[in-house]
């Protein structure tokens, strides 16, 4: 038994691959999957990604996004997904800042959706920035 | 018989042109593969989509609602229209009018994103509710704002229908104008996409919950149907504009050559009777 995992953003298709297993940032809680896994479709968390590929663990830093699990494939489908070498720890911080502001400054009671969103993208730049201070070498 | 110099203007004035239909094709051709390749990227993503879209819907049963499930009685029709702010790109906008007069209501208000059609629009005296301007390349945030006004007008029941008519990119020399109904969501169904699980998805677990799971689901689906129609539509434009640049280009070289061709003919034309003229004065001298 085997277990397929696609990793696919808005950009691209990141990694489409077999793998041994895959631990995902769900929304309770840190998961993970082996193949023969039951079916399952949950929300994802910006946080931290990581499955073994041919004898190396490889980990990612995602946004929030869902995933969805069958006893042979694994999709993750997520608004970012990025090694340790792509995150510009300077640009996510300015990010981060950027969406701060910009939350201070928009009526909150008016634009719910905004606000949404905009805590959407400090949680997930977070979740970058927390991710390349770990792994830094 | 034209003279000399008509012609000579005239070569003159379709050389000019050649220059910037072919200019206009160069960059055409440089922003298409950047549409084209974002477009086909998109469509990984939003087929994913779908199949889990798909597969949760094989799960849910009629006690699982939401807003933007909700199927009403009525026919009040809000059309999003995506064309090109700019001409020169064959035949694509009126394929696309063609297309919406064809398949839309009569009835139905609208929603614009680009000129073209906009322009069509008022001269018929329609509704139209918000134009949008989108950048090159299309934003995230763009379909985003759009998305969320489409989504507004839809739940508080000011229209019963929510519609996207767009131009689909096939290949460069191929495009499709299509309409696709955007709410309430028609949850895909398993032929149309390679569902993930097969048969006894029924069983499938949710975390936290399938309404959850279904309320974060939903606004991102209709969020991305509308980016994907953007890039798709931007990635149209541009194969459209090249392959009528590139027409352009060539028929007037081909009328440049025509033209020379004359030109020289009229010039040799024009020696002959010269050189005639000389050899009876020399004639007439002896």
């Amino acid at each position: 038994m085997s277990l397929h995992l696609e990793i696919v953003t808005p950009e691209k298709k990141i990694f489409s691959d077999t793998v041994e297993n895959v631990y995902l940032p769900g929304a309770d809680g840190e998961m993970g999957i082996l193949p023969s896994h039951a079916g399952l479709v949950t929300a994802l968390q910006p946080g931290e990604l990581r499955y073994l590929h041919q004898g190396k663990i490889v980990t990612l830093a995602i946004g929030s996004g869902f995933a969805e699990i069958s006893q042979t494939k694994a999709v993750v489908l997520t608004d970012m997904a990025l090694g340790e070498a792509e995150i510009d720890e300077n640009a996510t911080e300015e990010a981060i800042k950027r969406a701060e502001e910009k939350l201070q400054t928009i009526d909150h009671s008016m634009d719910a959706e905004e606000v949404a969103y905009l805590q959407g993208v400090i949680a997930k730049q977070s979740a970058a920035l927390r991710f390349k201070r770990k792994y830094q070498h | 018989m034209a003279n000399l110099r008509d012609i000579r203007r005239r070569i003159k004035s379709v050389k000019n042109t050649a220059q910037i239909t072919r200019a206009m094709q160069l960059v055409a051709a440089a922003k298409m593969k950047k549409a084209q390749d974002q477009a086909m990227a998109g469509r990984d993503y939003s087929s994913q989509l779908n199949a889990v879209l798909s597969d949760i819907s094989a799960n849910f049963s009629d006690e699982v609602s939401h807003p933007l499930l909700q199927t009403r009685e009525g026919n009040r029709e809000l059309v999003l229209v995506i064309s090109t702010d700019k001409g020169l790109c064959g035949p694509l906008n009126t394929n696309l009018a063609k297309k919406l007069r064809a398949d839309t209501s009569d009835t139905a208000d609208y929603v614009t994103v680009g000129r073209k059609l906009r322009i069509m629009l008022e001269k018929l005296g329609k509704k139209i509710l918000a134009d949008y301007s989108v950048k090159d390349p299309v934003p995230f945030a763009d379909a985003r704002a759009i998305a969320a006004l489409l989504t507004k007008q839809f739940t508080e029941g000011n229209y019963d229908k929510v519609s996207i008519v767009y131009t689909r990119f096939v290949n460069t020399l191929t495009q499709v104008p299509e309409v696709k109904q955007l709410l309430p969501v028609l949850p895909p169904t398993q032929s149309d996409e390679t569902g993930l699980i097969d048969g006894d998805s029924a069983d499938s677990l949710f975390e936290p919950s399938v309404d959850e799971v279904l309320a974060s689901i939903l606004p991102l689906y209709v969020n991305f149907q509308v980016y994907q129609a953007l890039l798709e539509s931007r990635a149209t434009e541009h194969s459209a504009r090249m392959v009528a640049m590139k027409a352009a280009t060539d028929n007037a070289k081909k009328f440049i050559k025509e033209l020379t061709l004359e030109y020289n003919k009229v010039r040799q034309g024009a020696i002959t009777a010269e050189l005639l003229e000389i050899t009876t004065a020399m004639k007439a001298m002896e």
